[in-house]
């Protein structure tokens, strides 16, 4: 038997490697067509007028963008996402925590809680968003108020509460905040309890035995051990509030024009309501790109704070 | 006798019980108040408060099923979400043992690739997105739809899989292939049936994930035998005329199967988010 010649190893060589290759063939066609060729297009579409249907398009240079930067509706709907993100910050986060502290310990039901809470995160935004505007429903009828909220205040004699929640535009944006709260809370519960169960409670009875009491112990044990889970659960809940727009979809609809809009609901109006394809898309990449700065400065806060 | 730090105790887990109720009850309450509203007719749905009305009208599903067009929009969520899922099980398991297992140039360039992928918001590129769809001539079809949301789940599938593989014991395969069974066969009757946790963490994530999906189906589907559900709801909705009793139950339609699939794989889920926070 003779050795294989250097010729034979390297062909067998490169078929060994196609073969191996061609197990991520799949995955890397879909991604190539559906993620990267879209994202190569999306910087070309930005630097052209196209109304989406002409098979012309023509070259504007970065003028979308000189637009895009003086577009005040533009940067209200940043604002706005802004707003909803902060309220989920603050008040989201703070119940998920509170919630995941009072289950971290020897608590009866701890399971039914824990199951309870993460309804609302499973269900889509479409139906959490309109069994809400059916709560909220504005509307009267024979001297009745339709919406169960209003219908609750003016039961209970609150009748100064009584309210057209999503059409008046100074609490239609705090409405979505708030339910979007409520939909995402379960999240976070889940996630801090999961990271508070990982502390040893060694240090808690430490902590006991040098006379501190509750906040003592939260503040100089609980979140710095806690740190690089609320750090997660901060990332999360920044990335998913900015781009959250199916409940302003699904609750308020183009109703309320430019007080509820969102910057994913204003690329969407820019596509289907004026057929402005290049406006859009330069209004994706500088949304992107703020999301993208975004995860990298919190990534560069949880490597400082895990060095720490 | 109670001693006074037992008083004290009882006291303390009775208030944090009435909390937690009350959390508890604000996450139930609108879904009683869906399943409620969608057994009444559209008389009383509007005036009547009672917590459980008198008459049940269950005709309202059968309505809702077809003259709703919710029978279709369901079937074709079910159609979605099982095809999805099948796809991104197979592309991203392939993906994943090449990843963990084999070896060819580029590997890492290509891993790094559907990493960094997960970093870039689905909304920056949506436009292009349906730019491309429409030259390709896939807007308004099935497999259209389909491809673009086994692309959506690919990243994290892959990204979780290779780190499942990577800490599996690589002794199975090794007997396997000195049987002479080929990478392919490996694959389908060794590893995939190891990893069967990873994958049922996959598996669910993605079907959610799936079933409540919205911003693709607008996009892509304006044909109304196409759309899933969460697509056929906001156009019911938007009709001038809205039948509450009938969006009700549609609501109810849509949510039922997603809180099913949750009260029976809940371990799992739960386990899956936890180590996902942990791991960071």
């Amino acid at each position: 038997m003779s050795t294989p010649s250097a010729k034979q190893v390297s062909f067998n060589k490169l078929k060994n490697n196609a073969q191996n290759f061609s197990f991520i063939l799949p995955a890397v066609l879909i991604f190539a067509t559906f993620y990267i060729y879209p994202f190569y297009d999306i910087f070309k579409l930005s630097m052209h007028s196209w109304n989406g249907i002409n098979l012309h398009k023509t070259p504007v240079g970065l003028d979308n963008f000189f637009e895009l930067m003086t577009d005040g509706i533009w940067w209200k709907s940043v604002w706005n996402a802004t707003y909803i993100t902060l309220i989920a910050l603050t008040f989201q986060n703070l119940l998920a925590f509170g919630l995941a502290l009072a289950c971290d310990r020897e608590i009866r039901m701890k399971n039914f809680y824990r199951v309870v809470f993460f309804i609302p995160p499973v269900l889509s935004e479409v139906v959490v968003g309109l069994v809400w505007k059916w709560i909220l429903n504005p509307s009267v009828q024979d001297g009745q108020h339709i919406g169960l909220l209003n219908y609750f205040f003016d039961k209970i004699g609150l009748h100064h509460l009584v309210h057209n929640w999503l059409s008046d535009p100074n609490t239609a944006l705090t409405c979505i905040a708030v339910v979007h709260s409520w939909k995402g809370f379960g999240w976070g519960f889940i996630m801090l309890l999961a990271g508070l169960q990982t502390i040893d409670r060694q240090l808690y009875e430490a902590a006991k035995v040098d006379g501190a009491g509750f906040w003592k112990t939260l503040t100089n044990v609980t979140i710095p051990m806690m740190m690089p889970v609320i750090l997660v659960v901060i990332i999360l809940t920044v990335l998913g509030s900015m781009q959250a727009f199916v409940l302003v979809l699904s609750m308020v609809g183009q109703g309320l024009v430019y007080h509820t809009e969102v910057p994913v609901t204003r690329i969407l109006s820019a596509m289907t309501g004026t057929n402005r394809f290049g406006y859009a898309c330069s209004m994706g990449v500088v949304f992107g790109a703020l999301l993208i700065m975004v995860s990298l400065a919190f990534k560069f806060v949880s490597d400082k704070v895990k060095q720490a | 006798m109670l001693n006074k730090y037992q008083i004290k105790g009882m006291f303390k887990s009775t208030f944090l019980h009435i909390i937690l109720m009350s959390v508890a009850a604000t996450c139930l309450f609108p879904l009683f108040w869906m399943l409620r509203c969608s057994l009444m007719t559209n008389q009383t749905v509007f005036v009547d408060k009672s917590f459980f009305p008198h008459e049940l009208h269950f005709m309202n599903y059968f309505q809702a099923w077809t003259e709703g067009n919710f029978g279709i929009y369901f079937i074709n969520s079910i159609i979605y979400t099982t095809s999805v899922v099948v796809g991104i099980v197979v592309v991203s398991s392939l993906a994943a043992y090449a990843f963990s297992r084999l070896e060819f140039p580029g590997k890492k360039v290509f891993f790094y690739m559907f990493v960094l992928a997960m970093m870039i918001p689905l909304p920056g590129s949506f436009v292009a997105l349906f730019d491309l769809m429409n030259i390709i001539g896939l807007v308004n079809t099935r497999i259209g739809y389909i491809l673009c949301m086994i692309n959506v789940g690919l990243s994290m599938s892959i990204l979780l899989l290779k780190t499942f593989f990577d800490k599996m014991p690589p002794d199975l395969e090794d007997a396997a292939r000195i049987d002479g069974c080929g990478r392919l066969r490996i694959w389908w009757n060794v590893a995939l049936p190891l990893a069967r946790p990873a994958l049922a963490v996959i598996i669910i994530f993605n079907s959610l994930n799936v079933w409540n999906e919205y911003i693709l189906a607008q996009l892509l589907l304006s044909d109304k035998n196409l759309m899933p559900l969460q697509r056929g709801l906001m156009v019911f909705q938007g009709s001038h005329s809205v039948d509450y009793p009938l969006l009700m139950a549609g609501l109810t339609i849509a949510a039922i199967p997603i809180i099913a699939v949750y009260l029976f794989m809940q371990k799992h889920i739960i386990k899956g988010l936890s180590s996902g926070a942990v791991v960071g």
